[in-house]
């Protein structure tokens, strides 16, 4: 990946420029719910002050389906997964590694948040995705996501 | 006792160009503005009314995922200029019937150009990544932060319950299908009407693992209605009317109460499981007295959850349940009788009053061949994901 290109987060909650890539929560100052989404008030206790927090980068998965039909054609069918972080927050992601089956999918084993080019735009701009992996699945690249721009759902 | 209903706080915005606040921002702004003026919370709330001409779905929801998500009945209002004087019609309803003492009314419109968007996306002549919406997302997210299409997310729904509880897999969510397709044989209003057998459904195209085809209501079109009275006016009714009328015997409404994996994926287990324990208190009814429950299965995985939401099986025991035909028409409790979302059909609007018509017709002793012998209490259930669920309760007269 070269230096000179711009990255973008595919979604505002993933950091990429402090230290290695991770979610971000607004944390609510009242009951500390976590919210991955920006809310005008808390949702679990309508308290209305909240402080971002970065989120941990491991966690289980609880729910998944292979999705096939209506899968966007650049993608093909993928694994979708409710993802519970260690602190308790849940993500909804793709299952990455994997051959979209749900013989491949493990809810016993632990995952882990990574980073892949999901698209580029008309000005050369990168934008990063992320998933969730096991363990194995740590040196999978996403390079058939490139040259894909355009291509809406 | 007097019907007086008062008004204790009350807000609103500038009216103008808003380049800056999307409608959900406006909408809490003025719901924010209105509890503080009335010194209370979204704890006090008893009901909620939105009203907007223009946001689709389950717009109110979406609202209280801005102010709290307290679990409570909202209305979604739509009713042109006149909108926003229903929504407070609707509060004020619900608390002449004593269904509630303190409830929140709110209108809202977003109606120029140029306001930033809370859900979804601008077209564009060129692609450049700029962020949209409350996640700031520059592209389209569906199968890259995994699936928002219903029948997978419903398919998650089932592979969550299947982790948490022995005995539940394919097959399982397989023979709920076979279950309202057999069903359906016997109903003449219903869009499919031909029996499909379980190695059909389990070897026919995967949407989304675990739902193939079979297992997912299908698209169509129907109309269904009812009439209600008070008990004061059937007293004065023609004997054959008092005859056929079937009791509410409960009625309750939820939304999404708060849960930490809700924002994520919507949860349909928890108002299901309070609007039914909700209903069965009101009623005075036990699980085990119900002649027949149409629940909603807009896929086979959601069917197969409701079975503990509604405390149909024992917990935890869906999977079991059905395979040994508990729900079917001649087990321990009849479960869509009718054919169910996923055979006799889901014209959205339509489906919350088409499943207390089919209840109330096995009450009444009119439903021909697909007749329950001697029903005398029955269940509804819908969700509208956002969400919403309504649970009622119907009993045959006892006249
Ligand atoms: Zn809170």
């Amino acid at each position: 990946m070269s230096s000179s290109v711009t990255r973008v987060p595919v979604v505002d909650y993933l950091a990429l420029g402090d230290g290695d890539p991770h979610l971000v929560g607004h944390r609510c100052d009242a009951c500390g719910a976590t919210h991955l989404d920006r809310h005008n008030a808390c949702p679990a206790c309508g308290g209305r002050a909240f402080t971002s927090t970065p989120l941990p980068t491991t966690g289980r998965i609880e729910s998944f389906t292979v999705l096939h039909r209506g899968a966007p054609k650049h993608i093909g069918p993928f694994v979708s997964v409710l993802v519970r972080l260690d602190d308790g927050t849940y993500v909804k992601a793709n299952l990455v590694g994997v051959p979209p089956e749900a013989s491949a999918v493990d809810t016993d084993e632990p995952v882990h948040l990574v980073t892949y080019p999901a698209g580029t735009d008309d000005d050369g701009t990168e934008a990063v995705a992320f998933g969730f992996a096991y363990a194995s699945g740590d040196d999978r690249t996403r390079d058939d996501q490139h040259g894909n721009e355009g291509d809406d759902r | 006792m007097s019907d007086d209903v008062w008004i204790i706080g009350a807000a609103m915005t500038p009216i103008r160009r808003h380049l800056d606040r999307d409608v959900l921002d406006l909408a809490a702004d003025a719901a924010l503005g209105a509890l503080d003026d009335a010194s209370a919370t979204i704890q006090d709330m008893g009901v909620l009314a939105v009203g907007t001409q223009f946001e689709p779905y389950t717009f109110g929801q979406q609202v209280q995922k801005q102010i709290g998500q307290t679990g409570i009945p909202v209305y979604n209002v739509h009713n042109a200029c006149a909108t926003g004087a229903t929504a407070v019609r609707s509060v004020l309803m619900e608390i002449r019937a004593g269904e509630t003492d303190m409830g929140l009314a709110l209108g809202v419109e977003q109606m120029t150009a140029g306001s930033p968007p809370y859900r979804s996306t601008r077209p564009k002549d060129r692609n450049v990544f700029e962020p949209d919406g409350r996640d700031g997302h520059v592209l389209p997210t569906e199968g890259v932060l995994g699936t928002g299409q219903m029948y997978g997310v419903f398919a998650q729904t089932g592979t969550d319950y299947a982790r948490r509880h022995d005995g539940v897999g394919f097959e399982q969510f397989a023979r709920v299908a076979e279950k309202n397709h057999a069903h359906s044989t016997l109903n003449p209003l219903a869009q499919y009407q031909r029996p499909y057998s379980l190695e059909e459904i389990m070897q026919a195209e995967m949407l989304a693992y675990p739902n193939t085809l079979p297992m997912c209501c299908p698209t169509g079109d129907g109309a269904a209605a009812v009439v209600l009275v008070s008990d004061a006016r059937l007293r004065t009714l023609d004997p054959d009317v008092r005859r056929r009328a079937v009791k509410i015997s409960a009625s309750v409404m939820t939304s999404d109460p708060y849960d930490p994996s809700g924002l994520a994926h919507p949860d349909v287990n928890t108002l299901t499981r309070l609007a039914a324990d909700a209903a069965y208190e009101q009623a005075g009814v036990d699980p085990r007295d119900l002649d027949l429950v149409e629940l909603h299965d807009c896929f086979a995985t959601a069917e197969l959850v409701h079975y503990d939401n509604l405390r149909l099986c024992e917990p935890g025991g869906a999977g079991e349940w059905i395979d040994r035909r508990g729900p079917w028409r001649d087990g321990e409790i009849p479960v869509n009788v009718s054919g169910g979302l996923i055979s006799k059909g889901h014209p959205i609007g339509a489906t919350g009053v088409a499943n207390i018509y089919e209840v109330a017709t096995h009450l009444r002793g009119e439903a021909g061949d697909r007749q329950i012998e001697g029903a005398r209490v029955g269940l509804t259930h819908v969700i509208g994901l956002g969400s919403a669920c309504a649970v009622h309760i119907l009993e045959r007269s006892a006249g």
